[in-house]
């Protein structure tokens, strides 16, 4: 007894001699996020530099994973009552995040903390998806919207001029002259394809992609997009690929080769790889507005993809202002802007872009504004965004049936009111497990 | 026959308590927490809780996805059960035969089950991808067919089954390489004698003597298929196209972790537990009566 206690004593000492002097111990803030590559590296690299701005807090950025891998991991640390400060969600995450009695609403944050971000100075597309009531819930961080690229090369070989589709219609002609041609093997394809063809499209042409205002108003939504237009749209897509106008590539950035190896003169993908793009593309190319039907149909907005970053609670009140403060970081127009031009995503706050515009910085590279100029228009209802409940099995049901619609085995009516039925059907859980 | 009897009666129960703790730990806790977990609605979060009884597996029943995820496995564990047996025992009767540097090709065989299921998806991936592969450019040379598995569900679940056969193969091999190596050389020289030529040496000798093993085999490769074969789905497929390769666990896995839906996924394994227990029971009950020890 009296030996093991001598023994404990030793042990004591000798762990208190070792543990470092907490001379400066800066309070760690844990961040979450599923930014990997060139972006994993341009997120470490705005970390690095708040942490050399300060001396009392560290920002330790984790790379958790896929967006719903690093959703699913932050679950779990919640339910274990050891959050992380900060996730990055993925746009399709919002609803649970904004149900989830989790978060810490940013705007409660800076307001608590005593910080002042200016959230009119940052575009509307962009915080409408992520308040709620008129506050904003989430840090906007990397958002994208979906454009056309365009193979130039292609275009010149089937002698046609050398600007953007700028209409379905022009698309599918295009695509017919380079078929003749030889130019490529098919016209176009798109990644993404709900995100780009349904949930894009439909606020692109001022259509309700759901019910109560696309989810915003009401937990009770249905879906909509089984009705004239998006059975026009989808139908059109469905006769293009039998065509090979054209050419379903996969889901995700999957069919991205296709239009990388010349495959495919023209590809629907978000304004996020631009980066990537001028980087691997060895022929010209360009970019152009999401197509769009022309009227009667109005020219809307599209709404932004990609991810915010949600503040957790559940951890100790005396981190917050570290937490406050490297949102402020964030929310600075210097970062806006060299996070923008070292990515590719899109610069979302008005006194950034006004200093790129300054620098002309779009005037040098046309493609970095395309995406922009889709947002501009005030949104209305029907464009502010989508606030759906299990969104991603949602997805998940939709591009099921569109690859049943492509690839002939239903009719985009039919593929469209099976998806609608899938979807009514995972709404209906959600707001039933989330009846307060 | 001498029986070890140990004297102190405490020690058996000691001895099997490792075991026995592991086997609670990871195989009754989770299961019964699946099981707890199918009766209950669940946020994601976990902040609301609300008891549904048999709720979730009675949308199961009148979900139409759910039965073809049930058909899906079945095909796909057949598929790979039959294609990693078969092609097993081929190799493994191949690399019996004398020939130079037996050990080598002996060790080569094996390879595919050191390789990660996901990482065999994304091998097959970059052979097969119809934008980017290979064989999809090779044989547009040879027929007009497109096998774009993208869209046709059947390329796709032939594919996702080649892959994770590959995968396993390597492990069959070893156990018929075992299995055939200790058969008596005497007992196959006797038939050849009596005129037996190869196929009659196979079936009536070699086949009956390697029962035990290929019958494990089944066993284990079918519940491989329902339980475990899911990274190459995971990595190629995602399930698609439609819900033409979403077998029962990937569905589970799906609902669960990409949808959050825990309730429904807690309740998908706890199907899945009953018919991989069924699916054993029978196959100890038809197949082994006609396996020879």
């Amino acid at each position: 007894m009296k030996r093991s206690a001598s023994i404990v004593g030793v042990l004591t000492a000798a762990v208190l001699l070792a543990a470092p002097a907490p001379a400066a111990a800066k309070t760690e803030i844990h961040f979450w996020h599923a930014m990997g590559g060139q972006l994993g590296e341009a997120t470490n690299e705005l970390v690095r530099q708040f942490n050399q701005s300060q001396a009392e807090y560290e920002v330790k950025a984790l790379n958790k994973g896929t967006y719903p891998e690093v959703l699913t991991a932050a679950i779990a640390a919640y339910r274990q009552k050891n959050p992380p400060h900060i996730v990055q969600v993925f746009d399709v995450g919002t609803q649970t995040m904004l149900l989830s009695g989790a978060v810490y609403p940013i705007f409660q944050l800076t307001r608590e903390q005593e910080i002042a971000i200016d959230w009119n100075d940052f575009i509307k597309p962009v915080t409408g998806y992520y308040s709620k009531d008129g506050n904003l819930y989430s840090m906007p961080f990397n958002s994208s919207s979906p454009i056309l690229y365009v193979n130039r090369d292609a275009f010149q070989k089937a002698g046609l001029p050398d600007r953007p589709p700028a209409t379905w219609r022009e698309v599918g002609e295009a695509s017919k002259k380079i078929l003749a041609a030889g130019a490529a093997k098919c016209g176009f394809t798109t990644s993404w394809p709900s995100w780009t063809m349904l949930e894009n499209t439909f606020p692109w042409h001022d259509q309700p992609f759901a019910t109560n205002a696309n989810g915003y108003t009401g937990l009770d939504t249905t879906l909509l997009i089984n009705g004239e237009f998006g059975v026009k749209h989808i139908g059109q897509l469905a006769a293009w690929q039998k065509e090979g106008v054209f050419s379903y590539g996969g889901r995700m950035g999957q069919p991205d080769p296709k239009f990388i190896n010349g495959d495919c003169a023209m590809l629907v993908q978000s304004s996020a790889v631009i980066g990537g793009f001028k980087k691997s593309l060895k022929f010209e190319w360009g970019t152009g507005q999401l197509p769009h039907w022309g009227p009667p149909y109005r020219k809307q907005n599209t709404v932004v993809g990609g991810a915010t970053l949600w503040v957790m609670k559940g951890q100790k009140a005396s981190d917050y202002p570290g937490v406050a403060r490297f949102m402020k970081f964030l929310a600075e127009p210097h970062q806006q802007m060299w996070w923008h031009v070292t990515t590719g995503y899109l610069p979302i706050t008005h006194s950034a872009i006004k200093n790129l515009e300054t620098g002309h910085h779009f005037k040098k590279n046309p493609e970095q504004w395309t995406a922009l100029s889709q947002l501009t228009a005030k949104p209305t209802p029907n464009s502010l965004g989508h606030r759906l409940g299990n969104f991603v099995q949602i997805r998940e049901a939709i591009e099921g049936e569109l690859e049943n619609i492509f690839a002939g085995t239903k009719t985009a009516k039919q593929g469209l009111d099976d998806a609608v039925a899938k979807g009514n059907e995972i709404l209906k859980e959600f707001a039933a497990s989330n009846r307060p | 026959m001498k029986r070890a009897v140990f004297k102190n009666r405490r020690l058996p129960y000691l001895l099997v308590l490792p075991q026995l703790a592991v086997t609670l730990a990871f195989f009754f806790w989770p299961a019964f927490e699946s099981l707890r977990l199918s009766f209950f609605r669940t946020s994601p979060f976990g902040d609301k809780r609300l008891f549904i009884g048999l709720d979730n597996f009675r949308k199961l029943v009148v979900d139409p996805d759910y039965y073809r995820s049930i058909l899906n496995s079945f095909v796909f564990a057949s598929g790979v059960t039959a294609l990693a047996l078969g092609t097993g025992l081929f190799v493994a009767a191949l690399a019996t035969q004398k020939v130079r540097g037996l050990a080598m090709y002996r060790a080569a065989v094996l390879w595919p089950y050191g390789i990660a299921p996901p990482v065999a998806g994304i091998i097959f991936l970059f052979i097969f991808h119809p934008s980017y592969g290979v064989l999809p450019y090779w044989l547009s040379f040879v027929t007009a067919y497109e096998f774009n598995w993208l869209l046709k569900g059947w390329v796709a679940m032939a594919l996702v089954v080649v892959a994770t056969a590959w995968t396993h193969v390597g492990y069959n091999i070893a156990f018929f390489l075992a299995g055939l190596l200790a058969i008596p050389a005497s007992v196959l020289e006797a038939a050849s004698v009596d005129g037996a030529g190869p196929v009659r040496r196979f079936r009536s000798i070699v086949f009956p003597l390697l029962s035990p093993i290929t019958f494990y085999l089944l066993v284990v490769n079918m519940i491989f298929a329902f339980f475990g074969a899911f990274g190459v789905i995971h990595a190629v497929t995602q399930g698609g196209p439609g819900r033409a390769t979403e077998i029962m666990v990937f569905k589970a896995y799906k609902d669960g972790f990409i949808g959050l839906n825990l309730g429904s996924s807690a309740a998908q394994s706890v199907v899945l537990m009953v018919v991989v227990i069924v699916l054993t029971a029978l196959q100890f009950r038809f197949v082994e009566k006609r396996v020879t020890y």
